[in-house]
């Protein structure tokens, strides 16, 4: 992208952007559909909106995205105790 | 701002069922000392390697490395058990908890490395460097001709247009380089509050910019 090009999206507001706060409030359940391709951007696009100009919220986002896509991920296996154990 | 920020339109139910595992970790945490001790372990554990997975997945961009990147996840980690387990009750199964539990170590991670910024930040709060600008917006030096009014504009309209707060944000986030979580702690606020100023001055700025025929509505005029 040219300058041009990336002045033009910095300046680019979207209104349905929802902020930082409601992005991360929700961002468990967010991440969770775009894992199952579950139409997230549909479901949330104010967070999406949020998401596509916020950098530090994208950083977290693509942080959490990667710990729940982890193949090690050792959620499924539960806690380990009680009737799971 | 002008309230850009309405809610989400598709708010899930209060309280969704519980996946098996979710509900067995809320047992557990709330279970007899002895199970709950076990499930502090096993989710400190988690959050632990969450951690440094993450804080090795931003550690390219960051000056910190070896064991006080390490130590830096394992405070992330402590510091996400605890407010997990003091939230407990807030968590509505809208996920699973896994995923739930994993958001707090991964915004700790932010937080911290946020305030990790000012122990070596290499640039000064008030720092104007406009010369930068061009270069980290990608224009062609070669092309200064195409672009040096447009960039003037710009300079004139933070400089006339913004509020003082919008142009100490402004100037901190673009012409510096601070990063938004560094900043928020340095002017004792949040992310959500400086990300709202910005946007109103991103969208003051392109309206000047617009009015005075160097942005269109659709895209800017390009040479």
């Amino acid at each position: 992208m040219n300058g041009w090009g990336e002045l033009d999206r910095f300046l680019h507001t979207d209104p349905r952007d929802v902020g930082c706060e409601e992005a991360m409030a929700m961002l468990h359940v967010y991440v969770e559909l775009v894992a199952q391709d579950a139409g997230a951007e549909q479901r949330y696009p104010g967070i999406a909106a949020h998401l596509r100009a916020c950098g530090p919220c994208s950083d977290d986002y693509e942080g959490l995205l990667a710990a729940i896509c982890d193949p090690s991920d050792g959620g499924d296996e539960g806690p380990r105790i009680g009737p799971l154990s | 701002m002008a309230t850009p920020h309405r809610s989400s339109s598709a708010a899930p139910a209060a309280r969704a069922s519980l996946d098996a595992e979710s509900g067995e970790w809320l047992r557990a945490l709330r279970g007899s000392r002895a199970e709950r001790q076990a499930a502090i372990e096993r989710l400190h554990a988690l959050l632990l390697r969450i951690a440094r997975n993450e804080v090795n997945r931003r550690g390219a961009r960051l000056s910190v490395t070896g064991p006080e990147l390490d130590d830096l996840a394992h405070q992330a980690a402590d510091d996400a058990l605890l407010a997990i387990t003091a939230k407990i009750d807030d968590f509505r199964g809208e996920s699973r908890f896994t995923t739930w539990a994993y958001k707090f170590v991964i915004l700790e991670v932010s937080a911290k490395i946020g305030r990790h910024f000012w122990r070596d930040p290499g640039v000064r709060l008030e720092a104007e460097d406009w010369e930068r600008l061009p270069d980290r917006l990608g224009f062609d030096p070669a092309k200064e001709s195409e672009w040096r009014d447009l960039l003037a504009a710009l300079r004139r309209a933070v400089e006339e247009e913004l509020t003082e707060r919008q142009r100490r944000i402004f100037v901190a986030l673009v012409l510096t380089g601070v990063p938004l979580d560094a900043l928020a702690i340095e002017m004792e606020s949040n992310r959500n509050a400086i990300y709202k100023t910005l946007f109103d001055a991103r969208r003051k700025l392109r309206a000047v910019l617009t009015a005075n025929g160097y942005l269109n509505d659709d895209i800017s005029r390009r040479p």
